[in-house]
């Protein structure tokens, strides 16, 4: 009883600091946990992400990335712990996403890829981006039977701002194709633009150059920093190769066994003895 | 050497099929005459049938695989151009006036008995492009549909026997009441995956049935409901044929509103969102469309039409009894969207043409009916999944709709 | 008081004849994750096998037991053979395709092996020949369980213990384990996964021949028709018991046997079926994973 309001008393005062600190805070987690069975995927996690920043998760495999990735985008809900958002496009104000549903995180401008790429296959590159509009978008029923002008706009404009997306993502000349005849590196960007179809302030990218080769990942990098000078759009990653993290991230954060390991600049996570350790004792090839 | 491996597997395939099929084709007993009777025809029948289908098979099989392969290599060459084809106003006004002026004579040229039959074909259209929404858009296996259209049915034939309610004002109630089931199904069912899901709405229909057959005092039990009146013309008492005809236009214009909605549903917003449900579920979710709204407008606006269907079935036949609406039924519906192509509008019409007519015509057909669909459900998924009548509905109006907009941008 | 211990008894026959169905189910369901919709009509035709082979014997003038042994072991053979070639035929292919389809596949192959057997044999109900005979010592108790109940649940559990032990500790239970846990990385590791999965598939089907010559047997007549809603109600059982889990089918099969007796029982006859399914929709809501939930050493 005790320690519950203590743990309330706790939470209160994270809440009050975080809103003292709101300068630019725009995704903060507190203190996240999540249990599989009786198996800790994540244990007592920390991480924030500054408006405009680049933030790179690294990590061996199996150390809960993607876990925390799907924490913070409610396909989990986490066991304990808090995260919260600045809300889209208002006052940056942190408000809670904790165990909102993954549809509803996304409406508030949060937006992710996967791992393994999850495209909608049988669908054409265009209608997967324009997917992304959906949550942008508002036209019913009645509108789809009735065809009304301002369902005719709005479709209009779906295709249109669809468009516009794949032409900044540079994926213009495929617009017709299926997705699943793509190129592996091309089904990656376009994971991309389908997210960034849905005017999110943050992306959340799970390996993005994962089977990427040298030229392709090359050209995510470029399209990353675009992605953010152009768009104002913060970016957390998770990310193996290294070269890519170390040139691209703001700030490290480095998970070993669900936990936390350190965080810094690229520079102070090069040379830390811990994680040189989690990585078996090898730097990185950076 | 291939070829005598061939036959050599095509041997065993015959003598296991042989083997197999022993007891339940060949010896037939009556337990109570105690008499066994023999029938080895039988037995040569199906070595010869395995030993020439197995070749079949394994060819197709090989076509799959090879298909695979290229499909790798050379992207989807063969699809722009059957979808232009289609696309292509030359082609289809043409075809499409023809259709249109043979609806529209057909009952004035063939019997009261065709027309009948037509609009039961005309019927099923209507089921298998509701069904069609849930099964073959949202990727939602429906195996309760039936119920929806017990539904309509009942609607109609109880509003229509209590309260002399007529056709017109009950059509609409039927198909609201349709959704409504559409909803309260859809509600459980929210959370659950695939295989679930089928066998819960299997469930569903089957609950449905079994309290139209139990409830005595509503649904006046096995017996069913009869002299259900037929659709009035203003007021006008038409005759038995005139009725029919009439019924004939009002499903064939029925009809014609469903094929328009449904096009226009498959191609809007909430057409992609049913898709991408059906496509990938957790990434559909991840982009932002709210699952459960998308699940409930599919199971909605699928059991509409069967509410609608149900409706006219009633008025059609007079006479209604639980013994219409089995997971028979349901099946049938699901080989017509099946056989035509999931997710295809002319699919449909093309799966019910031809699975409604056959049996109808071909009597020899219809007693092997049920083993034909069975059978055909099967082939259809190994082999041609997409059905008869495939990716004509994927993108093509929406290409259209692109290359315009596209030419607009430069 | 009686009642209540006849109605007990009755449950406890019910739900072991579905939990002798839903083995079948939630190991196949465990191995390749599809509910196999034709597994009922595999149950069927053990049934229509067991009564060819007892009649033709008969009338050859075999004696009373070999008629028994014989007939069970020609159905159990039949079944698995039919189980092992549907497999092949209507499932293989389908491995790699989406979920949909290998579920509409499944349908099709329960229509088309219903309308098989009815058109091979008949669409009447056939008597079937009670095979189990009556036990001397259970003459004093025989208005409340007949001998063939008494097998029938005897089976069942042996069939149990016999599964687990299978699962648990033979070579071919290991790989089941395997596959089911992933089947891609099982072919890794050197596991011939297509021969686990014809394995599943005739072990189960066994099991159902075997509920389909008792069920026979203590009901007294056949038909094309009796896999399905049986077939049903066992994957009910499994769902119930928590699929995959061999323990949990029978648990599941028993929990349903016994409410479903209760209910025809104690409220109404009628509406029988319409309780079993409202009964699925219920745990499927409330607890998907079911009462032993899926815990992974006892998946298959």
């Amino acid at each position: 009883m005790v320690e519950e309001l203590l743990n309330r008393f706790a939470q209160f005062s994270i809440y009050k600091s975080s809103f003292n600190n709101v300068m630019g805070t725009i995704l903060e987690v507190k203190n996240l946990a999540m249990d599989f069975g009786g198996l800790r995927a994540l244990d007592n996690l920390d991480l924030d992400v500054k408006n405009g920043e680049i933030v790179a998760l690294i990590g061996p495999n199996g150390s809960g990335k993607t876990t925390f990735f799907n924490c913070v985008t409610g396909i989990y809900t986490p066991t304990e712990g808090d995260i919260r958002d600045s809300q889209h496009g208002k006052n940056r104000r942190l408000s809670s996403i904790n165990g909102l549903r993954p549809n509803l995180v996304t409406k508030k401008g949060l937006a992710r890829t996967f791992q393994n790429i999850r495209l909608f296959s049988n669908m054409s590159v265009l209608e997967n981006v324009m997917i992304g509009r959906h949550c942008r978008t508002r036209s019913g029923i009645a509108g789809a039977v009735f065809r009304n002008r301002a369902t005719k706009e709005e479709e209009q404009k779906i295709v249109d701002d669809s468009y516009e997306v794949l032409k900044k993502i540079g994926l213009a000349d495929y617009v017709n194709e299926l997705a699943v005849n793509l190129p592996y590196g091309a089904q990656r960007r376009l994971e991309i633009a389908r997210a960034m179809a849905t005017e999110p302030f943050m992306l959340l990218l799970d390996e993005p150059a994962a089977g990427m080769n040298i030229r392709e990942t090359k050209e995510l990098d470029e399209l990353i920093l675009r992605i953010r000078e152009n768009e104002g759009i913060s970016i957390l990653m998770i990310e193996h190769d290294m070269k890519l993290v170390m040139s691209l991230s703001d700030r490290i954060y480095v998970m070993d066994y669900g936990r936390k390991i350190a965080d810094g600049t690229p520079e102070q996570i090069k040379n830390d003895p811990v994680v040189i350790k989690a990585y078996l004792g090898k730097e990185p090839d950076a | 050497m291939t070829n005598l491996k061939e036959i050599q597997r095509s041997l065993l395939v015959s003598l296991w099929f042989m083997f197999l099929t022993f007891p339940i084709m060949v010896i037939r007993v009556n337990p109570l005459e105690k008499v066994v009777i023999w029938r080895w025809y039988n037995m040569l029948y199906v070595g010869i049938g395995s030993f020439l289908l197995s070749f079949v098979w394994r060819y197709f099989i090989r076509q799959k695989e090879l298909g695979k392969k290229k499909n790798e290599t050379d992207g989807q060459k063969s699809f722009s151009l059957s979808r232009r084809a289609v696309d292509d106003p030359r082609a289809y006004i043409p075809l499409l006036s023809a259709v249109a002026c043979f609806t529209i004579a057909f009952p004035f040229i063939f019997s009261m008995y065709q027309t009948n039959i037509m609009i039961t074909v005309l019927i099923y259209v209507m089921l298998g492009l509701g069904l069609n929404i849930v099964v073959g858009l949202a990727g939602l296996l429906d195996l309760g549909y039936v119920a929806f259209y017990a539904v309509g049915a009942y609607t109609y034939a109880l509003l229509n026997f209590h309260y002399g309610l007529g056709f017109w004002t009950v059509l609409p109630i039927g198909a609201a009441l349709g959704a409504l089931f559409g909803i309260l199904l859809g509600f459980p069912v929210l959370r659950l995956r695939g295989d679930y899901l089928a066998i819960v709405t299997l469930g569903f229909g089957e609950i449905i049935r079994l309290i139209l057959e139990n409830w005595n005092e509503f649904s006046q039990g096995p017996s069913g409901i009869a002299n259900i009146s037929k659709p009035g013309f203003f007021g006008i008492h038409l005759s038995l044929q005139n009725s029919t005809i009439y019924i004939y236009f009002i499903m064939v214009g029925l009809t014609l509103f469903t094929i328009l909605v449904v096009n226009r549903l498959q191609n809007s917003r909430i057409g992609r969102a049913w898709i991408a449900l059906r496509e990938d579920e957790v990434a559909c979710q991840a982009m932002g469309i709210d699952k459960r709204k998308t699940k409930l407008t599919a199971f909605a606006l699928g059991a509409t039409w069967a509410g609608m269907a149900g409706v006219v079935f009633a008025a059609k036949t007079t006479f209604i009894n639980p013994a219409s609406f089995t997971i028979l039924e349901s099946i049938v519906i699901l080989c017509i969207v099946v056989l035509g192509g999931m997710g295809s509008i002319t699919g449909v019409i093309a799966g019910a043409l031809v699975l409604i007519l056959l049996p109808e015509y071909l009597r020899a057909f219809s007693e092997y009916r049920l083993l034909i669909f069975g059978t055909m459900l099967v082939i259809m998924m190994v082999f041609r999944p997409g059905g008869i009548i495939e990716n004509v509905r994927r993108t093509y109006e929406f290409e259209l709709k692109e290359g315009k907009e596209l030419k607009n941008e430069d | 008081m009686e009642y209540f211990f006849e109605i007990l008894l009755g449950g406890l026959t019910r739900g072991s004849i579905y939990a002798l169905i839903a083995l079948g189910y939630t190991m196949v369901y465990g191995i390749i994750g599809l509910i196999n919709f034709a597994h009922g009509e595999v149950y069927m035709i053990g049934a229509f096998t067991a009564l060819i082979a007892a009649s033709v014997l008969t009338l050859m003038g075999w004696n009373q037991v070999a008629i028994i042994v014989i007939a069970s072991v020609v159905a159990v053979i039949y079944s698995s053979c039919y189980g092992f070639t549907i497999e092949k035929l209507a499932y293989k292919p389908l491995r790699r395709a989406p979920r949909l389809s290998a579920l509409i596949s499944a349908i099709g192959m329960s229509l088309f092996l219903q309308n098989y057997v009815l058109l091979a044999q008949t669409s009447n109900f056939l008597p079937f020949p009670n095979l189990i005979p009556e036990f001397e010592f259970l003459k004093p108790y025989q208005h409340m369980i007949s001998s063939s109940e008494i097998v029938i649940i005897g089976t069942t559990a042996v069939v149990m213990v016999l599964l687990g032990i299978m699962i648990k500790c033979t070579k071919i239970g290991k790989a089941m384990r395997a596959t089911a846990q992933d089947r891609d990385m099982a072919m890794l590791v050197g596991i011939d996964v297509n021969r686990v999965i014809s394995v599943t598939f005739v072990v189960g089907s066994a099991t159902a021949a075997l509920g389909g010559v008792l069920v026979a047997s203590h009901v007294g007549q056949i038909n094309f028709y009796m896999g399905f809603i049986v077939g049903i109600k066992a994957f009910v059982a499994a769902v119930l018991g928590g699929i995959g889990s061999i323990p949990g089918a029978v648990l599941g099969g028993l929990v349903l046997g016994w409410t479903e007796s209760f209910f025809t029982g104690y409220v109404s006859s009628d509406y029988e079926d319409v309780f079993a399914f409202l009964f699925l929709v219920f745990i499927l809501i409330f607890r998907p994973a079911g009462i032993l939930g899926r815990s992974e050493t006892e998946k298959v």
